[in-house]
């Protein structure tokens, strides 16, 4: 098997180890050249999966399903909370039941195209490939999508496509998805081949002789320390929006394990890669501490407008049809309110900056009256109900009646750490899946293809990869009291002391804050160089500060919950300036990264294929303000790269 | 509706118990300033973070999606787990519900089952021991065959759905007299059986669910109607009806 691509920093080059040949069949060549482990070796491997959200719990599931030991954790008190499980709208999959036009290579363009070309080919064509199996495995398990009356499954539309391929559960699509996952992770704790450990945190890696052999992690309930080692490590701990203070992710979601793996030697790639999700309900009130999302979904039916005159004081419904800018459907007339979601994100920003925003100026209408009137309430109802009842607990407002009001706010995070074709990071053994991985979105997501993500990585790629890392070692060679297991536990309890025994004036929530508006004011929707210089250097003062004047309450023998969010906001600040970083060397517009120095006078994005066609993956040097800049070229020999136009 | 937008202030009475095997008792806090608009959990914040400064110790509560799906958040509010808004999860409860100026008793969800870990936190790990006896399909992955082979009728997926839609709360065992989890098992057991793919299993589903619920000392249902009422996702008493039915037909056939 010398033949085997390898993953090799290579000078200022990383390479992803995909095979070459033509794309349909890469991955089939792949599976055929990896080594196998034999069915009888396999239960001999442990492995630590990290996370059980759709990448995690599937990959637990699975690798137990095969007969390895699987050492199963999650922050939550149970695998079924995963932040996975709040995704409302949809999975992507080129069934192309519709008949309308779908297939995998179409899957496979609009996921490249979506994302601004700044994925990476290989990996993209073989999630539409897998998109297909994954469907057919969530039916078997008894999830229960939507469908026609004919008995088959339903489908509708999403941004960024002109087919109809998402597949959905009412608005609860990530919950049925995930408890399918759950459900069958369960069954393997039954069978004893996966333990699982609820109720940790993922603290820090062990890496020995170079590769992955084990994690720390913190009991929260007893606050004591443990160490586990395995063969391998399986990171799947979802994305980093929170750093932001105010996102649509869960309040326990966070960036430690990710960065802490970065810290250790994981290259990360591409961090200012950062989805705002242009339909969230706006921020109501001081004490808010995170964002809810209406779902994309709704650009089905909803229409996204504002007053055409300037501070427009009416309210919505005594402005007439004339007197209202249908802005997405003015733009861009082909896709419509269907446009991606940066595209519509920035269009909502640029209304409200020009002074036509509603409610508090931050806000746009999103409104299904014309909608209600051609199908009726019924069908509005059971479409989007529980999304509608949200939104109406929230703010007090009936959305039948009521254009919705929304605004923009980050929600997912393309940008993750960097991992080969065989999604392993540049940590032999560590590999990395779903959100918390970089691989398949580029520059922006498109709807409903995180679910599709999480699941192919989790059920379909890991089972193959990670037997082809362990087939290159022998199992157990290391235990738990190896020096690196002491060394890496020390410095875990060096940070959590110092934390406890700062006892300074401001809480963790304060600092949080602070640091969630910087990035959100010159790393949100539009980023300036000047500003990107500014605001690093106001991280970094504020970093400082955090080290000396945070106050953290409670012990570390006991549930402590502040303890636990003081770690986690000690990294945002780490990870907020690299964000910043990596938004400053990247001197072009693509996706979600709008610089405003890379922009046509109409505020569409202005990309540079020449200079910037590639991955910007982050070596961790032992100064984060210093990191070192890696560049994995992007080669696209499949999809033409084009102006990315929706009009 | 004049004052609506006025900051209110309250009264609390939190349970505190500093862990599973001290006693807990209800202590008094003042709050104010409190935002109409601003959810039942962020009063909280809001005190815990005050508590900080004071150099107390936060009050203890889980939560973690705060938009209703998770399942994680549930406290028992006047008595009534996640409190007085039917089909409502306790993140989703907003202050302005609450009168100004009254007096709120905050308690853990109480089940023999459930015991307190800290505070508000309790350990619900009992519904993943119960599901891990047989609460899902028997598929592997890569072993599925086309989804579309078996047509499912509109019907029949909406009322799995209906099912489906729990969220593993507890809310149905805190409210029970019992301390029963027939609902959360019954629901599991509907969505199962109403699918093709899931009614394969029935048999071997009903006896060893119903048998893990008792062995982790939930209680039996005696008819009480409270876990409906207390639902946030408002599933219905008819998913015990098919519990019975489905561990009935287990028993005798």
């Amino acid at each position: 098997m010398a033949s085997m691509p390898q993953t090799i920093p290579n000078g200022d080059g990383l390479h992803s180890g995909a095979p070459g040949g033509p794309i349909e069949t890469r991955w089939d060549r792949h599976r055929f050249e990896m080594k196998l482990v034999n069915p009888a070796n396999k239960r001999k491997y442990t492995v630590i999966v990290v996370g059980t959200g759709l990448a995690g719990g599937a990959a637990a599931a699975t690798l137990g399903e095969l007969g390895y030991n699987v050492l199963n954790f999650c922050i939550q008190d149970s695998p079924r909370r995963a932040h996975s499980v709040a995704a409302q709208g949809g999975i992507n999959a080129a069934k192309n039941y519709p008949n309308d036009g779908d297939s995998v290579w179409r899957l496979f363009y609009d996921t490249v195209k979506g994302g601004d070309f700044r994925a990476r080919e290989s990996n993209v064509y073989r999630l539409a490939q897998l998109s297909v199996n994954i469907i057919d495995q969530c039916v078997a398990q008894g999830v229960p999508f939507a469908r026609e009356y004919g008995g088959l499954l339903a489908t509708r539309s999403f941004g960024g496509t002109q087919v109809s391929r998402t597949f959905y559960a009412r608005g609860q699509t990530g919950q049925q998805l995930l408890l399918g996952a759950y459900g069958s992770l369960m069954r393997q704790l039954e069978t004893g081949r996966v333990k699982m450990f609820a109720r940790r945190e993922m603290l820090d890696l062990v890496v020995v002789d170079g590769h992955a052999k084990g994690i720390i992690c913190r009991n929260l309930v007893t606050g004591e320390l443990e160490r586990h080692a395995a063969d391998a490590v399986v990171l799947a701990t979802g994305g980093y929006s929170t750093a932001y203070f105010l996102s649509t992710n869960a309040v326990n979601s966070n960036a430690t394990a990710v960065w802490r793996c970065h810290k250790r030697g994981a290259y990360f790639a591409n961090p200012c890669f950062m989805q705002i999700h242009p339909t969230c309900i706006p921020l109501q009130g001081s004490a808010q501490s995170k964002l809810t999302l209406m779902s994309e979904s709704l650009r089905n039916d909803g229409r996204i407008w504002v007053p055409a005159k300037k501070g427009d004081p009416r309210p919505p419904d005594q402005i007439p049809e004339a007197e209202r800018d249908y802005f997405l459907e003015r733009r861009y007339p082909s896709f419509g309110n269907l446009v991606p979601r940066d595209v519509a994100s920035r269009a909502a920003k640029h209304a409200c900056d020009e002074g036509y925003g509603v409610g508090t100026g931050q806000a746009v209408y999103l409104d299904f009256a014309d909608a209600i009137q051609r199908l009726g309430q019924n069908v509005i109802a059971e479409r989007y109900g529980n999304l509608f009842d949200m939104y109406r607990e929230i703010t007090d407002e009936d959305p039948y009646k009521l254009p919705m009001r929304i605004y923009p706010a980050p929600h997912y995070t393309m940008g993750g750490l960097w991992v080969d074709y065989n999604l392993q990071s540049t940590i032999p053994g560590l590999h990395v899946l779903g959100e918390a991985n970089f691989s398949d979105h580029g520059a922006n997501r498109l709807g409903a293809s995180a679910l599709m993500q999480g699941l192919a990585d989790g059920y379909f790629v890991i089972p193959y990869t990670l037997g082809n890392y362990l087939a290159g070692t022998r199992p157990g060679t290391v235990r738990s009291d190896a020096p690196e297991f002491g060394e890496a536990e020390q410095k875990v309890r060096g940070v959590i002391d110092h934390l406890l025994g700062c006892r300074g004036k401001k809480t963790p929530r304060e600092f949080h804050w602070e640091l969630g508006r910087l990035l959100w004011d010159e790393c949100g929707m539009s980023r300036s160089p000047e500003g990107l210089t500014q605001t690093i250097d106001k991280i970094r003062a504020l970093r400082a500060e955090f080290w000396e004047n945070v106050h953290v309450a409670g012990s570390g023998q006991e549930l402590n919950q502040h303890l636990e969010y003081a770690g986690r906001v000690a990294d945002y600040f780490e990870l907020g300036e690299l964000i910043a970083i990596d938004a400053q060397q990247r001197n072009e517009s693509c996706g979600c990264h709008l610089r405003v120095d890379h922009q046509t006078p109409e505020g569409e994005p202005i990309r540079d294929d020449e200079n910037y066609a590639y991955v910007a993956a982050w070596e961790h040097t032992g100064d984060v303000s210093k990191p070192r800049l890696h560049r994995e070229k992007l080669e696209f020999e499949n999809v033409h790269l084009t102006v990315r136009t929706y009009k | 509706m004049s004052n609506a937008r006025q900051p209110r202030s309250y009264t609390l009475r939190v349970w505190r118990q500093p862990s599973s095997t001290t006693e807990g008792k209800l202590v008094e806090y003042a709050v104010s300033d409190i935002d109409p608009d601003s959810s039942f959990l962020e009063m909280l914040d809001h005190l815990n973070e005050n508590l900080v400064k004071k150099n107390e110790e936060p009050i203890a509560f889980d939560s973690d999606c705060r938009e209703g799906i998770c399942g994680t958040c549930g406290v028992c509010i006047d008595g009534r787990p996640h409190g007085p808004i039917p089909h409502v999860t306790t993140c989703a409860l907003r202050m302005r519900d609450f009168a100004d100026r009254s007096t709120i008793v905050v308690e853990p969800f109480r089940a023999k089952s459930f015991p307190v870990v800290k505070d508000l936190v309790v350990d619900r790990s009992a519904f993943d021991r119960i599901i891990e006896a047989g609460g899902y399909v028997s598929v592997n992955a890569g072993s599925a065959p086309e989804a579309n082979m078996i047509p499912i009728g509109k019907d029949i997926a909406e009322s799995a759905m209906d099912s489906a839609v729990c969220i593993g709360c507890g809310a149905c065992v805190a409210s029970c007299p019992n301390a029963s989890a027939s609902l959360f098992v019954g629901a599991k057991m509907r969505q199962m059986v109403l699918l093709p793919q899931g009614a394969v299993e029935r048999k071997h589903r009903a006896l060893a669910m119903v048998e893990r619920m008792d062995r982790e000392g939930f209680g039996d249902c005696s008819n009480h109607g409270e876990c409906e009422a207390a639902c946030p996702k408002a599933i219905s008493i008819e998913n015990i009806a098919t519990l019975r039915r489905e561990y009935m037909k287990a028993i005798f056939r």
